[in-house]
């Protein structure tokens, strides 16, 4: 489902990076784990599309992403893949709902409010839908966030160190929660980290 | 949610990094516009007023300003001409002369012009009547549309006039007769909607110039005696319109001269030469060599002046255009300094958008996207601004309206749209286009990555 072959970056003026090769299957749930600078996160921007590489080709179901042109990369991204990001960021001029409408249309889908609010009432946040982004909690905007990767049905969730700013008690709550929801959509499921904590929840790892 | 919305929530978001480049859009355009609607229906009362008429024909002086006070009635007149002078001009059998009106001005009642003229000046404005009949006899006035609504006159009513043009009570010719409304002219537009249009021998009969020097000898006896008794009628100061009246009812019981204020007037060809009129308006039967020459061998040869109307109000325009060029251009700088500001707060603001910009890409938005999202909220201010600055310049203008119509004779409107304004929204338009496209091609450019990795 998601297979990474080959892949180098370098970036200008720094040395070449290789990562290893990835193979997840539709479904399963991996744990990327590595240290602060061992590019992760750029690892993860590769799989995702936002960098290109030097060589080696990215590839989910059957299109090798590394050989799309940028503005079809872009509505691929957006219809296949879910992201949540470490600090997780709105549209700050938008609600929480809107938040989740943007993302629909962005990614050239249709505009189901009816599915927004089965996610939302999901995930727990129906009553904070009319809500600005910056008024909810840390806890909850992580929530929105994992609302909005999940919108379009995405074949694969991407986290970027999901859990670093939370305690143990919200940790826990946002890989259930991820774990749960992936499931239930039939994504794979590649979580990026260096906390240490999570390596309990995740059997499949990888160690850059 | 479309782009269009989510730029314009993005606006709503900080209304006040937009407030200015608002205020400053709106001044702009709202100037522009403003004095488009100025120079248009100015320039309009001016044109429709020419009315075909070719020369002017008045006293010594100031020729634009026999042109504003004979034509647009927004003037004092120049002097008077004798009807000896006169005469030859309004001979029908003239060879040059398709038209010529004389008129007597001088007069008004609540500070709209009193015209003495024939029924040759209708040739020139032909105004439609929409209640009554033309002024046939002395002291009947058909009075325009204006006139009847801002003085509350109806047909029969009767009104003294006040010599000069100041709604001053005092210089009434309060021991003079009155005038009785006849007719009412529909609404025009031109000047003759502020007139009140009675015959040149109804302003002598007023100024007691003249007794009426072509009655049978009995009732010039009489009309003599009528107009030196009548103050004995009344043993107040002021007469009353009652007054006048009564004057008049007992002068009709019992004395045939009476008829002599309401009689049918005789042609100004006929009057005593000695008699005054103000000025006359000509029009040619064909713009010939010997008519173009007539204004210089009138000006030359005679005591009275010719004017070119059109030669006039081209000079008054071209020196009213010079301010209205620089307040223009003054208007066109702000509008586009509202532009830099539009290019200045649109770059700043990508600044703190930067990551809202690059998760926009993540979801699935191209670079186009962010472009047309920055460029949408660039148009939104400039377009909004323009709307804004339009309304306020109706706004204006219809209040300045009322105020203008008093001194330019012309009924001015803040509910007219022009097809300029048009141009001026598309205007606009471009320059918010302009002052978007760095900033929206600045966003278009946003490194995703390192975006996020900075977060």
């Amino acid at each position: 489902m998601l297979k990474a072959h080959a892949l180098t970056f370098a970036y200008p003026g720094g040395k070449t990076m290789s990562f290893p090769e990835i193979h997840c299957q539709k479904g399963e749930h991996w744990l990327l784990l590595g240290t602060s600078g061992s590019g992760k996160t750029t690892l993860l921007q590769l799989l995702a599309g936002l960098r290109t590489p030097m060589t080696g080709e990215v590839r989910i179901g059957d299109t090798v992403m590394t050989a799309l042109s940028h503005a079809k990369l872009d509505k691929f991204r957006g219809q296949q893949i879910g992201i949540v990001f470490q600090q997780p960021h709105f549209i700050e001029a938008l609600n929480v709902e809107e938040n989740l409408v943007i993302a629909q249309g962005l990614a050239g889908r249709k505009i189901d409010r009816n599915k927004i609010r089965k996610l939302v009432e999901r995930l727990g946040m129906s009553h904070k839908l009319k809500s600005k982004t910056q008024r909810l909690s840390q806890g909850e905007q992580q929530r929105v966030a994992i609302a909005r990767a999940l919108v379009n049905g995405p074949a694969v969730i991407l986290a970027d160190e999901p859990t670093s700013a939370l305690d143990d008690q919200n940790t826990h709550e946002v890989i259930a929660l991820l774990e749960e929801q992936a499931q239930l959509a039939s994504a794979t499921l590649l979580l990026v980290t260096h906390d240490a904590r999570l390596k309990g929840y995740f059997p499949k790892q990888i160690v850059l | 949610m479309s782009l269009l919305q989510l730029a314009w929530k993005n606006l709503v978001n900080k209304p006040l990094a937009m407030m200015l480049s608002l205020v400053l859009f709106a001044l702009g355009t709202g100037l522009i516009a403003l004095l488009l609607l100025m120079q248009k229906q100015l320039q309009e009362n001016f044109e429709k007023n020419l009315a075909g008429i070719d020369l002017v024909i008045g006293a010594k002086g100031s020729p634009l300003q026999l042109i504003l006070s004979s034509m647009y009635h927004i003037d004092s007149p120049t002097g008077n001409i004798s009807l000896k002078e006169a005469r030859p001009f309004l001979n029908p059998t003239h060879p040059l002369i398709e038209t010529a009106v004389p008129l007597s001005l001088g007069d008004s009642y609540g500070g709209y012009h009193i015209a003495g003229t024939t029924h040759e000046f209708l040739k020139l404005y032909r105004p439609q009547l929409s209640a009554g009949k033309l002024w046939e006899a002395n002291m009947e006035v058909t009075i325009g549309a204006t006139v009847a609504k801002a003085m509350e006159l109806k047909i029969g009513d009767k009104f003294k006039s006040s010599h000069g043009f100041e709604e001053d009570v005092d210089v009434g010719h309060v021991d003079h007769l009155s005038f009785t409304v006849v007719g009412i002219f529909a609404p025009q537009g031109t000047v003759v909607d502020h007139l009140i249009l009675t015959t040149n021998q109804s302003f002598w009969l007023v100024h007691g110039e003249v007794d009426h020097a072509h009655e049978t000898d009995t009732t010039h006896e009489s009309l003599t005696q009528h107009d030196h008794e009548a103050p004995l009628h009344s043993d107040s100061d002021t007469k009353s319109d009652d007054d006048s009246l009564e004057k008049e009812e007992h002068i009709q019981e019992g004395n045939s001269a009476a008829l002599t204020d309401k009689s049918i007037p005789f042609s100004l060809l006929e009057e005593d030469e000695s008699l005054d009129i103000t000025s006359l308006l000509i029009k040619f039967k064909a713009h010939n060599y010997q008519a173009l020459n007539m204004p210089r061998n009138i000006n030359e040869n005679t005591d009275m002046l010719a004017a070119d109307p059109a030669m006039e109000i081209n000079r008054l325009f071209s020196l009213m255009s010079t301010g209205e060029r620089i307040l223009t251009v003054l208007a066109w700088v702000i509008t586009i300094v509202s532009g830099l500001s539009v290019f200045i707060s649109l770059f700043s603001s990508l600044r703190d958008r930067r990551y809202e910009l690059a998760l926009m890409r993540v979801m699935g938005g191209g670079r186009s996207t962010l472009f047309l999202l920055i460029i949408l909220e660039g148009l939104l201010l400039s377009g909004i601004g323009c709307l804004i600055g339009i309304a306020l310049s109706h706004g204006a203008m219809q209040m300045l309206g009322s105020a203008m119509e008093e001194s330019y004779r012309y009924n001015f409107t803040g509910m007219r749209f022009l097809k300029e304004e048009i141009w001026l929204i598309v205007g606009a338009l471009v320059i918010g286009f302009i002052a978007a496209v760095i900033p929206a091609v600045q966003a278009s450019r946003t490194d995703i990555a390192k975006t996020l990795t900075e977060g």
